[in-house]
């Protein structure tokens, strides 16, 4: 059997490579592609927990989890169409309303 | 070397690579390509853990449909390769080294950490599908309900969006 420590490890590389892609890329919906990395590592981790306790509910919150994302990529990409039809852009540098 | 660790570290090594290149790549079509080989990566390593229902669930909504979605979205703004802006100097010099040194740090306290929980894992439910169902519809019951309103409100919100104003 493979250590959970080995998959946990890959579970906080997904998610570090997530945020690196949230910080530095420029295309909106790349962001929010970097957001739905993040969210599968986190998954990831709760897998591997709900073996190593064989505690089953891990596997529910998962399940949870996925629910909520479908929410969020239906809602956030209909934002991001509305920003696109509005502003003409999807470069995060050049939707700044709310700059001072 | 068993044939999980094989498949554990094959697995992993194609998560790994589909995230370098969703951050990579240029194109957001090629980055959401990279983001499904991640998904059906992960997809691979839930049934190595023996959880079945999740790695259908995985493949089927996660690849499956929200990763259409956004395909959709990128196919249908014609959204073209990104735009090079020229970074700051603390974003080159200061920021991208400390995000690197955040990944691998917090990988190595992970790795660190949760070496001493190795204990022998729990003995794997004969079932867990069946069991998966009962927790999901006994224990869990209101928590499932409310995603329904969730799903419901998700939706008006999207058509209340996309509504052109006349």
């Amino acid at each position: 059997m493979v250590s959970p420590s080995y998959y946990l490890t890959l579970s906080a590389i997904l998610f570090g490579l997530g945020v690196i892609g949230f910080l530095f890329k420029r295309n909106i919906i790349t962001l929010f592609m970097s957001i739905e990395l993040m969210l599968n590592a986190v998954n990831l981790a709760f897998v591997t927990f709900s073996r190593q306790w064989g505690e089953l509910s891990g596997q529910v919150y998962v399940f949870f989890v996925i629910i909520v994302a479908a929410a969020e990529a239906a809602v956030g990409l209909a934002i991001i169409l509305l920003l696109a039809r509005n502003r003409q852009t999807l470069n995060v540098e050049r939707i700044n309303l709310l700059k001072l | 070397m068993t044939l999980e660790l094989v498949l554990f570290i094959v697995l992993a090594a194609v998560a790994i690579a589909g995230a370098l290149s969703l951050i990579l790549a240029r194109h957001p079509i090629r980055s959401a390509l990279s983001l499904i080989v991640v998904m059906v990566a992960l997809a691979g390593l839930y049934l190595l853990q023996g959880a079945d229902f999740i790695a259908a669930v995985q493949v089927i909504v996660y690849a499956g449909a929200i990763m259409v979605l956004f395909v959709f979205v990128i196919m249908l703004l014609n959204a073209g390769e990104e735009e090079r802006t020229s970074w700051s100097r603390m974003a080159r010099y200061a920021g991208l080294p400390l995000a690197i040194y955040l990944t691998v740090q917090f990988a190595w306290w992970v790795a660190d950490g949760a070496s001493a929980l190795a204990l022998p894992a729990a003995p794997a439910e004969s079932e867990p599908t069946r069991r998966l169902a009962q927790l999901l519809f006994r224990e869990f019951v209101l928590p499932f309900e409310l995603t329904a309103i969730l799903i419901l409100v998700a939706i008006l919100g999207t058509v209340v969006l996309g509504r052109r104003e006349s």
